[in-house]
């Protein structure tokens, strides 16, 4: 039987379209995933993230272990609550996971994980743990939602009541602090402001009932997906996998090469590959009907290659797409539509931030 | 539990057919498809005046999920089609048997029709799915 979070009931009664993620019941769409997008865009929404995995690293070696782990580089993180997102690399550089690690102290950390890639994540985990002085806690017990949109501060404020509210009040961006049951952090993966809040598993369904009484928008993997795309924002196993670099996949941000003696896992892998040169994930717009897809062969200068993820963007009202490229790549491509070539506009693969469009 | 309107014949690759009389049929697709294809968010119609063969793949509906032929149930002459949904393909989920319809074909031959499944049948079809 699939895993259910703590809110599937919650989620029938909603009204929702419940589909198989990766072994877990979620909600695609409770009516209209577009309406759910819109709803994101200029008001809020709530997303059930509780099949997410969040593993705390505790010990006097949480530090230089996460410095090996990671990609990016946790020396970064001074001020208690900060967050920061990396890559966790194989060997050869390809991306076992991405995740975002939330800095407590130099011996307290917490990361969170895809769920579709627990069990790789998990061995990976312990296994390189066994050299360090470090404890790796699982947290099943606890759910996670993501309150998303312009609206989200409004709402949470409602919610927590003032007192509450006011540690959070004004939080910058990748913060995050301790605020009774919730963990509140100002992260997400839909490209506006807002929270993804973790709480004990049992009191999740309340703060959700809490958020729709006062007007927010459930919303399912379907808005998820058009918000995290029209962001720039990868998914994993889609637009990165083992297979594949932080350089190939538009990550190579989060891949902190500085300190120079810094050693971390795939670091002589990623710099032989930064000297040979490497595909690029680029976005690419299509005003003409039609939308890009998965899978859909991609025809460059130089080369061929393929698109990741594409959608119809709700909020431009037309297509758009994330695609791996040969450098070469110019500012137009050609697309295999349904057996048609059509071009489209190269660009960076970042659409829409807080509401608006980014394109030029 | 999807709507099935019994004075409507169908598909099994999910169109619906409504007589309107004098040779002429309203084409759509079925709550179920609509249902299945989620959000639309084109409605490519074929043109006025062509000429289709019962099976002939003559429009697609493009969801936020996924493009899908649409098939014409029966052969005949496309007589009209529903221009409102260049603008408003969402009418498609929204009212799949009545502001949603797609386009009207004038039949070759109307007995064609009573070839194709009642809602019975069709209701079998989505079962065995």
């Amino acid at each position: 039987m699939a895993n259910r979070t703590p809110l599937y009931d919650a989620h029938v009664k909603a009204g929702a379209k419940m589909v198989d993620f990766h072994g877990w019941d979620m909600p695609l769409n409770y009516g209209s995933q577009i309406e759910e997008h819109h709803a994101v865009r200029n008001d809020s929404g709530v997303f059930d993230v509780s099949h997410m995995t969040i593993v705390d690293v505790a010990g006097i070696d949480a530090k230089p272990f996460l410095r090996y782990l990671l990609a990016n580089d946790v020396a970064k993180l001074t001020v208690p609550g900060k967050a920061l997102y990396s890559g966790m690399l194989n060997e050869q550089g390809g991306v076992i996971d991405d995740l975002i690690v939330y800095f407590f102290t130099d011996e307290s950390y917490r990361l969170v994980v895809n769920s579709a890639t627990r069990e790789r994540d998990m061995e990976w985990i312990h296994g390189v743990a066994s050299d360090f002085k470090v404890t790796i806690t699982e947290q099943p017990s606890l759910g996670m939602l993501a309150l998303q949109g312009p609206k989200a501060e409004e709402k949470l404020k409602l919610v927590l009541g003032d007192d509450a509210f006011a540690p959070v009040a004004g939080m910058k961006p990748f913060m995050s602090e301790q605020v009774g049951d919730y963990f509140i952090a100002t992260t997400g993966y839909t490209g506006e402001k807002g929270y993804e809040i973790v709480v004990p598993g049992d009191k999740v369904e309340q703060l959700w009932d809490d958020l729709l009484n006062v007007g927010v928008q459930p919303c399912g993997l379907g808005a998820r997906d058009t918000l995290r795309l029209e962001a720039g924002m990868n998914l994993y196993g889609q637009d990165m996998d083992e297979s594949v670099s932080p350089l190939e996949a538009n990550m190579g941000w989060s891949v902190a090469f500085e300190p120079a003696d810094r050693k971390f896992i795939g670091r002589e892998a990623l710099e032989q590959q930064k000297a040979a040169g490497h595909a690029k994930l680029v976005g690419l717009v299509m005003k003409d009907k039609g939308v890009l897809r998965h899978g859909q062969k991609v025809i460059v200068d130089g080369g061929e290659g393929e698109i990741t993820s594409g959608t119809f963007s709700p909020t431009l009202g037309f297509s758009i797409a994330m695609a791996r490229v040969p450098a070469s790549v110019g500012e137009t491509a050609e697309v295999e539509i349904r057996k048609k070539l059509v071009t489209v506009s190269v660009v960076k693969p970042s659409f829409v931030r807080q509401g608006k469009s980014v394109l030029a | 539990m999807s709507n099935i309107p019994k004075e409507l014949k169908y598909a099994s690759t999910h169109e619906w057919v409504r007589n309107e009389g004098d040779g002429i049929f309203t084409v759509g697709i079925t709550e179920h498809a609509q249902d299945l294809l989620g959000d639309m968010v084109f409605v490519e119609l074929p043109e006025v005046g062509a000429n289709v063969a019962a099976g002939d793949d003559v429009a697609v509906a493009e969801s936020v999920k996924a493009a899908s032929d649409i098939y014409a149930p029966i052969a005949g002459e496309i007589v009209e089609v529903n221009e409102d949904l260049e603008d408003a393909p969402e009418t498609v989920n929204n009212d799949p048997f009545g502001d949603g319809w797609l386009f009207k074909i004038k039949a070759e031959d109307p007995s064609e029709v009573e070839s194709l499944l009642d809602a019975e049948g069709y209701q079998a079809v989505i079962d065995e799915e």
